[in-house]
């Protein structure tokens, strides 16, 4: 099975598909759309091949690939995945044909456009697999260039506003990950080894604790932007709310969970002791978010920002499980991740396909939609509960986990986080009733087209994993939990090493 | 008696220059005889083959490593790697320059014998080992370009941004002479290297090595004037007043060169003489130079953001890179050398591919240069703007540019050195950077262009150098390596002492 480098086809398939596509005349858009979703889906085969391949169980990188790429500076191209990767490698790989088939009704530009999503699917991907600093780094940037182009040229209202706030947050954040980095490789320089940019080399450099908080806080201001922690989340309403559907989508369901990946692959990975120092004053702002997420999203009156809010809180219970230091926790947490790129990615484009009905996204214009499409009021209630944590389906089993780790560890804690799941129910059902039920007040509300083949398409496969996870966790847990396991134990076994280099000496 | 024997004249070192001073003669005399003609196709064909032969003698003495006409030329791959650098820039140069003149019924043999002199002197910088010799090369491509900028003879900016550039020039040329003065007193001598017996031979390198009790207090002031001399070239902050306005009103091809040229072979002369001869007194100019850098850093970048013209901006953005280049110079390791070797070559490409696309867009007399201009130039001409946006994204700093890769290596080389907070203020700056970048992005993508679109006439040589710039930009950016390594084959003339203890200002 492993004889096909399923990771590395995955990974460059969309860029290649791009660069194919830069050859079709811009006129032929009928073409680049199927081109669009033909390389998609290839690109999720291949990443079920992946999965196929992906060994439960065990806690280490698999299907590493590495080559050489600058060896003057120790920089290589090292791919793999683990337990922590694979659903996020499968989640965006999944979620990226249904971007495009939402995207069937952009009309202007049509040519750039899906050049820019595959780019941006080949940039994710990378984020999720590398495993050498520079290849990572690079990749994470990647990502920042087609998003920023996606809001600005296809976006509403307010987009140019919002794509460069999107892109000097994250700049900003990120390079101060860059110097950490460049910290870091030269701190990694053994009496013997020349530096590297090698993760798996770089993982239990020893340093001393004020060098590890710094580094970690240099890369907590790019994954805090990205996840988004509260108070640097500001960007995040803008961007999602004036992005296109389908960069709202990804910008929910995978963009985000960069940065709760990165936390988890660098940020305690590299370093424990100032990881687990932090760690409460990391919850408290995690509690925060889920709190603040949650009532800004009970006030707000246009459907797209309210997911997008609800995003800040749903990012919150992520954080909170991955820093409480057990391994329900971290499971829970990067489940959640899983669970939260489902749902969200569902109702964005369930907004999306009001929005291509009615050309508004003000709850107020809406109000009992459930009389004249009755499928897509079904389905929204599906992700709604599903997005709520209803037990039963996915959105429960991630946020259960991490409430039971929160209590465990942190005792009282626990309660004002549950007030986020309370909350959660009002603000989402609030506007479930809103938009479907109730009298039709509004005429072109009366008769709208239901669910077209293209849609059906799109959330049969979304609904069917949203139930079968809620059912059925356990073939997704058990591949998260070695990894989890093994992430929990660095962060509470280790310890400062004796032989440690203050700032000075280092690197 | 000893006994007469001739001088050994070897004429290796400088056989380039020699090469740029004769074709530029030729190229003269040519067009004298000729006369006038409707298409002066041979001056530009001239004018190429003296620059690939010059290129060609450069390259040929490659690993090299000796002094020639009684020390005062360096024959070694630092001054090879410049040279070639400086022959390609004056290639690109002239192409453009050949179209843009051409539009502007501008053409006459004077400009490309002046470029051609401009190279010449800018070689002779990197290879001068006396600092009379280096006086005469600033001045000697110094003076080329007063007049370069003021070629465009009807215009008043261009007349007046000469003056200002030739007035202030000179005031910076009489601290440098002051700074070379002052050197003679204290060394007894002007050369750079100086013979193995300190007192028939001397020179500033072996006065360090040999006395290294004695007092260097003078020559630690004439460093000082030194500084100021080359820091006026480089554009470095406070010496910066005249490049805003010298971008500005010089022919877009020439901007583009004085950005790339004049800041190589300026920094080349720094690298020389700070970096190797004056290395044991860095604890002595360290202080100065990082002052410079950070004032550097944050006026280009902060004052670029109001800029409302592109070559004022772009102008600014230079000064904000000459910043970001001395934090190499203050590492004074190799990988300093190196990385700023790669820095100021890719710079100068995207720098020149820039200003190529500016020139083009700029039209007739450049009346089209204010951003506004730039409002959908996507949507217009999307190769012109994709182009430029290549370019911006490299001069920002963005994977998978070259750009990127540059100031990667240059914030390494400093934070090796333990300057990681001087790197912090450069990863400050580098995100305020990004901003006006982005402003142009803005324009070209994200707004509508006023008005009708005029057709922009597009010459194929012009078209051809934004082709190679761009190109270049992506490919040293994805496979930066053998650039990479011929730059740090480059640092083989610097022999700097491995770093003991710790570094004169710490971290």
């Amino acid at each position: 099975m492993n004889d096909l480098p399923f990771l590395d086809l995955t990974l460059f398939l969309p860029l290649v598909g791009a660069l194919v596509m830069v050859l079709i005349p811009k006129r032929w858009e009928a073409l680049l759309r199927l081109a669009a979703l033909v390389v998609t889906t290839a690109t999720f085969v291949a990443s079920l091949g992946v999965l196929a391949s992906f060994e439960s169980g065990t806690p280490g990188f698999q299907q590493v690939t590495e080559l050489s790429w600058i060896p003057e500076w120790g920089i290589g191209y090292i791919t793999g995945v683990d337990g922590v990767s694979l659903w996020m490698i499968m989640l965006t790989t999944f979620l990226m044909p249904l971007c495009i088939l939402t995207s069937w009704t952009i009309k202007t530009q049509v040519k750039p456009y899906f050049i820019l999503l595959l780019t941006l699917e080949t940039g994710m991907l990378g984020v999720f697999s590398s495993l050498d600093m520079f290849l990572f780094y690079v990749f994470w940037e990647a990502v920042l260039v087609p998003m920023y182009f996606l809001i600005g040229m296809w976006g509403h209202g307010r987009r140019v506003y919002a794509a460069m706030k999107f892109f000097l947050f994250t700049l900003a954040g990120s390079l101060f990950m860059l110097l950490s980095i460049l910290y870091l490789y030269f701190a990694s320089q053994g009496s013997a080894a020349a530096p590297t940019f090698d993760y798996r080399s770089l993982v239990g450099t020893p340093l001393a604790l004020e060098v590890q908080i710094l580094l970690f806080l240099g890369f907590f201001a790019s994954f805090a932007v990205k996840v988004p922690l509260v108070p640097l989340h500001t960007w995040l309403p803008d961007a999602h709310t004036e992005a296109p559907t389908a960069g709202s989508v990804m910008l929910a369901a995978v963009l985000l969970k960069m940065g709760a990946y990165g936390l988890i692959r660098f940020g305690i990975a590299f370093f424990p002791d100032a990881a687990r120092l932090l760690a409460p004053a990391i919850i408290a702002l995690a509690i925060v978010g889920i709190l603040y997420g949650a009532l800004i999203a009970i006030v707000q009156h246009d459907v797209k920002r309210l997911v997008a809010y609800s995003s800040v809180a749903h990012l919150g219970f992520v954080v909170l499980g991955l820093f409480v230091g057990t391994i329900q926790g971290m499971s829970g947490g990067i489940l959640q991740m899983l669970n939260h790129g489902l749902s969200t990615g569902a109702l964005f484009l369930l907004v999306g396909a009001l929005y291509d009905r009615r050309h508004t996204r003000e709850i107020s214009e809406f109000g009992g939609l459930a009389r004249s499409v009755p499928v897509l009021a079904g389905i929204f209630l599906i992700v709604v509960l599903s997005s709520l944590g209803l037990p039963g389906l996915n959105g429960f089993a991630g946020e259960f986990l991490v409430l039971l780790a929160t209590y465990q560890s942190y005792g009282w804690w626990v309660i004002p986080a549950t007030f986020g799941i309370v909350l959660a129910a009002i603000y989402l059902l609030w506007a479930y009733q809103r938009v479907f039920h109730g009298a039709v007040s509004i005429e072109a509300n009366r008769n709208l087209e239901d669910f077209r083949m293209r849609e059906y398409v799109m959330f049969v496969p979304l609904v069917a994993l949203i139930v079968a996870i809620g059912v059925y966790p356990k073939p997704f847990l058990e591949r998260i939990e070695p990894s989890a396991k093994q992430i929990v134990r660095q962060l509470n076994d280790a310890s400062v090493i004796p032989e440690t280099r203050g700032l000075a000496e280092a690197p | 008696m000893p006994e007469f024997t001739p001088p050994q004249v070897q004429l290796a070192g400088v056989a380039p220059e020699i090469t740029l001073l004769v074709s530029a003669l030729i190229l003269l005399i040519v067009d004298t005889l000729i006369g006038e003609r409707p298409n002066r196709w041979f001056l530009p064909v001239m004018a190429t083959a003296g620059l690939v032969l010059a290129g060609a003698f450069a390259a040929s003495t490659w690993g090299d490593n000796e002094l020639q006409l009684s020390g005062a030329i360096a024959l070694d791959g630092f001054a090879s790697f410049v040279k070639i650098s400086l022959a390609v820039f004056g290639l690109l140069t002239v192409w453009v320059g050949r179209d843009y003149l051409v539009r502007d019924a501008l053409e006459d043999s004077e400009f490309y014998a002046l470029v051609l002199l401009a190279v010449a002197g800018m070689m002779l910088m990197a290879a001068a080992a006396d600092l009379i010799i280096m006086f005469l090369a600033l001045e000697t491509f110094s003076i080329a370009l007063y007049v370069l900028v003021a070629f465009k003879s009807g215009s008043l900016t261009s007349q007046e941004s000469a003056m200002k550039y030739f007035l202030l020039g000179a005031f910076s040329s009489a601290f440098f002479l002051l700074g070379i003065a002052l050197t003679y007193g204290a060394v007894g001598s002007t050369a750079l290297y100086g013979g193995r017996d300190p007192v028939s031979e001397p020179g500033i390198a072996s006065f360090l090595s040999t006395s290294p009790t004695a007092n260097t207090g003078l020559l630690v002031l004439a460093t000082g004037f030194l500084i100021i001399g080359l820091g006026f070239k480089i554009a470095a902050v406070p010496f910066h007043a005249w490049t805003p306005d010298a971008y500005q009103g010089a022919p877009s091809p020439i901007t583009g060169f004085m950005a790339a040229g004049t800041k190589f072979a300026a920094f080349a002369a720094i690298l020389r003489l700070f970096d190797a001869t004056l290395f044991s007194l860095r604890a002595e100019w360290r202080p100065l130079v990082i002052a410079i850098a950070v004032a550097t850093m944050i006026i280009g970048s902060v004052l670029a953001v109001v800029q409302d013209d592109i070559k004022r901006l772009l102008a600014y953005s230079s000064i904000a890179h000459a910043g970001f280049i001395l934090t190499a110079v203050i590492a004074a390791n190799d990988r300093g050398v190196s990385g700023a070797l790669f820095y100021l070559a890719t710079y100068g490409l995207a720098v020149l591919g820039a200003f190529a696309v500016v020139s083009v867009v700029s039209g007739q007399d450049e009346a089209r240069v204010r951003l506004a201009g730039y409002k959908g130039l996507f949507f217009d001409h999307p190769a012109l703007a994709v182009a430029l946006t290549l370019f911006l994204l490299s001069l920002a700093g963005v994977p998978v540019t070259a750009g990127f890769f540059g100031k990667l290596v240059v914030f390494g080389a400093a934070v090796q050195a333990s300057y990681s907070w001087v790197v912090a203020i450069g990863v400050i700056t580098s995100a305020i950077a990004a901003f006006f970048y982005l402003k142009i992005m803005v324009r070209m993508y994200l707004e509508e262009s006023e008005g009708e679109s005029s057709p922009l006439p597009i010459g194929r040589l012009a078209a051809g150098v934004i082709a190679i710039t761009a190109v270049a930009t992506i490919g040293f950016g994805v496979v930066p390596g053998p650039l990479l390594r011929a730059a740090e084959d480059a640092t083989m003339f610097f022999q700097p002492a491995p770093e003991t203890g710790q570094a004169p200002l710490g971290g």
